[in-house]
């Protein structure tokens, strides 16, 4: 394994789900995962489910494309025996009662989609930038919820194709994000179970986001200032809350690597509040 | 500074905690809770989540549930639970129905515990519920709820509409239909419309979601009753929002757009909480760090060097978040927004709590 870069664990699949909850950086991962695979010469395509659109500010050459629930179920109709009354169904509510009558539709439509795209031979790589905060789970079992609630018909096929794809290793992986600390981590671990056991999807590695690179800064009180009195109290204390930010970082990490067995990729924290694309370039570095 | 939040608990009898995912909207709930039951008011505090970890630090061990808790452990009278969206939507039906039998009906189809569970807005929906239900109760005087997290800030306070919204639909007339006219649930299947559903859906998850329509027959005017009496509620005078978020240009910019939403409504954000802010250290420049480091060590290498070098970094982070709030503070104003620092450690027990309410209240954060 060792000598397997991430990037070659990370693009043995067509398809890469990025899952995470809200606020940690399923999109600055995405970005860096699409910026690794595009310079090593791989055609990417990144599916947005959630209607946000920072990742052209984050990799400006990325091809981008959104999928909404409303246009998915849409478009499915329309394939399927509503044709051109379509349009017409959405403003009347029927949609509204078929996404309720059979909850797990929307979801399905959009991974249906989402398969077309993976099967069309037209990439090497389609990133999925997550569902919208905490529905990660919900998502990815719509296919095996529909299947057992209906017995027949379209929804059932297209239930059963997305099932296939999403079980099969070669063509799906799913990429857990969290940040080193303790809520991020308890989700990543609950969401990691509920991944392999009730969607059977493989579980990539995880990506933690913002790790303090460095090692644990020395401690201030063995460290001699010389003459300096301006500033000192201030650094001391810049140096207690770092060391320990740092302590509680790696027994986070730590108890994720106990409960979790799979690989663990690091993006450094950058000291900035707004990412640049030559932060994302810097940071693909460490799955190239 | 005697702290715009307490203005806000002084005055509120709701308030509501909104803004993007993962910037703290619960923890910051609980906080103004704590702060606000020692201040003398009967406070009620209502989570989206079931976030296990504010029960332990709330000391419930048993974790949250859908009817509130006395919180023992604080001064004062507080209260604690989570919404549980499924359990809230039947008791609404039950007030409604027209009789128990009614209830059932509805209460045992299969259509509406998807509805109950899954209908988009449901959630939020059931929080407003929540809300006007809680501020009935005696025993509070303050109810604060965080909201589900959203792009949108307009889903909550839209949420009383959802099901009425849904009743207007052309076919939810009709699929009514049939109890006027007397017709059976199979020949409504008949109509052409329905029978194209039938074979997407398949036809029993139709036949489910006729049978609920039907059922729900006489209850549409109590439900647009209620509605009203919460939209009411929301745009009440002692109703305050509170806005959350966290330095990052992202969750800003959110906000700010959150901010936009609410003002174009006619709400006014009493308060902006940014939670997470990166501590600064000092007020003089990084360069007088760097300075220090760089004379410190040769290449950087020795401890001496490294610590000053840290300073350095935590200032110009700390800058950098500077300068994503700006227009975030010029939106709500400079006056009403809160900057709560990073902690060293993640808000796990009762004594981080009481150390994010000290730095929300501005008081003084030894006591």
């Amino acid at each position: 394994m060792s000598n397997v870069t991430p990037l070659t664990d990370l693009t043995v699949s067509n398809l890469v789900i990025v899952a995470g909850k809200g606020g940690v950086g399923k999109t600055t991962v995405t970005a860096v995962l699409a910026r690794a695979a595009t310079d090593a010469g791989l055609r990417v395509l990144v599916v947005e489910l959630d209607g946000k659109s920072t990742l052209a500010a984050l990799v400006p050459d990325l091809i981008v494309r959104h999928i909404s629930a409303a246009d998915a179920l849409e478009e499915y109709l329309f394939e399927h025996g509503f044709r051109r009354i379509a349009k017409r169904l959405a403003a009347t509510g029927v949609i509204d009662v078929i996404s309720t009558a059979a909850p797990g539709i929307n979801d399905l439509v959009v991974l249906g989609k989402i398969k077309q795209l993976e099967r069309s031979g037209e990439w090497d790589l389609v990133i999925v930038d997550g569902p919208a905060a905490g529905h990660a789970v919900t998502f990815l079992t719509s296919a095996a919820g529909l299947l057992d609630a209906i017995r027949g018909g379209p929804i059932r096929s297209q239930a059963e194709d997305v099932q296939a794809m999403l079980s099969d290793p070669e063509r799906c992986q799913v990429l857990l994000v969290a940040l080193p600390e303790t809520t991020p981590i308890n989700e990543l671990i609950e969401t990691a179970i509920a991944v392999e056991t009730r969607v059977g999807a493989r579980l990539g590695s995880i990506i933690v986001n913002q790790v303090d690179p460095q090692a644990l800064l020395a401690d201030p009180a063995s460290v001699d200032f010389g003459r300096a009195t301006v500033g000192v109290t201030e650094a001391v204390a810049a140096a207690d809350f770092r060391r320990q930010r740092q302590v509680a970082q790696s027994d986070e990490l730590s108890r994720l690597a106990e409960s979790v067995p799979a690989r663990q990729i690091h993006l450094d924290r950058v000291l900035t509040a707004r990412l640049s694309p030559a932060d994302v370039t810097a940071l693909s570095k460490a799955i190239r | 500074m005697t702290g715009v939040l307490s203005d806000v608990v002084a005055e509120a009898t709701v308030i509501v905690c909104c803004g993007p995912g993962g910037v703290g909207k619960t923890t910051s709930a609980a906080a103004i809770g704590i702060e606000a039951a020692r201040s003398g008011r009967r406070v009620v505090v209502v989570t989206i989540d079931p976030a296990r970890r504010l029960a332990d630090a709330l000391g419930l061990p048993g974790g949250l549930t859908g009817e509130p808790q006395r919180v023992a452990t604080t001064d004062g009278a507080l209260w604690a639970m989570m919404l549980d969206t499924p359990a809230m939507f039947e008791r609404v039906v039950r007030r409604h129905a027209a009789t128990p039998d009614q209830a059932d009906r509805i209460v045992a189809n299969r259509f509406y515990r998807n509805m109950a569970g899954a209908l988009s807005g449901t959630q939020e929906y059931m929080a407003s519920e929540a809300l006007h239900e809680l501020h009935g109760d005696e025993r509070f005087d303050l109810v604060i709820v965080d909201t589900p997290p959203s792009r949108n800030a307009l889903d909550f306070l839209d949420a009383p509409g959802v099901l009425t919204r849904f009743l207007d639909h052309a076919v939810f007339k009709l699929l009514m239909m049939p109890t006027r006219t007397g017709f059976k649930v199979l020949s409504v299947a008949t109509q052409p419309i329905l029978k194209a559903i039938g074979r997407v859906v398949g036809s029993d998850v139709l036949a489910d979601a006729v049978a609920f329509f039907q059922a729900f027959a006489g209850m549409e005017a109590g439900f647009r009753q209620r509605a009203d009496g919460v939209t009411r509620l929301l745009h009440a005078e002692a109703t305050k929002f509170v806005l959350v978020a966290s330095p990052s240009h992202e969750t800003i910019e959110e906000a700010t757009w959150f901010a936009e939403q609410l003002a174009d409504q006619g709400f006014v954000v009493s308060a902006t909480i940014v939670n997470r802010v990166q501590p600064r250290f000092g007020e003089a420049p990084a360069a007088d760090a760097m300075r220090r480091s760089a004379a410190a060590g040769t290449k950087g290498a020795s401890d001496l060097a490294s610590i000053w070098h840290n300073l350095a970094d935590m200032r110009r982070l700390a800058d950098a978040e500077r300068a994503q709030i700006a227009p975030l503070a010029r939106r709500v104003g400079r006056e009403t927004l809160i900057e709560v620092p990073l902690l060293p450690t993640d808000v796990h027990d009762q004594t981080a709590l009481g150390l994010l309410a000290a730095h929300l209240f501005g008081t003084d954060a030894s006591v």
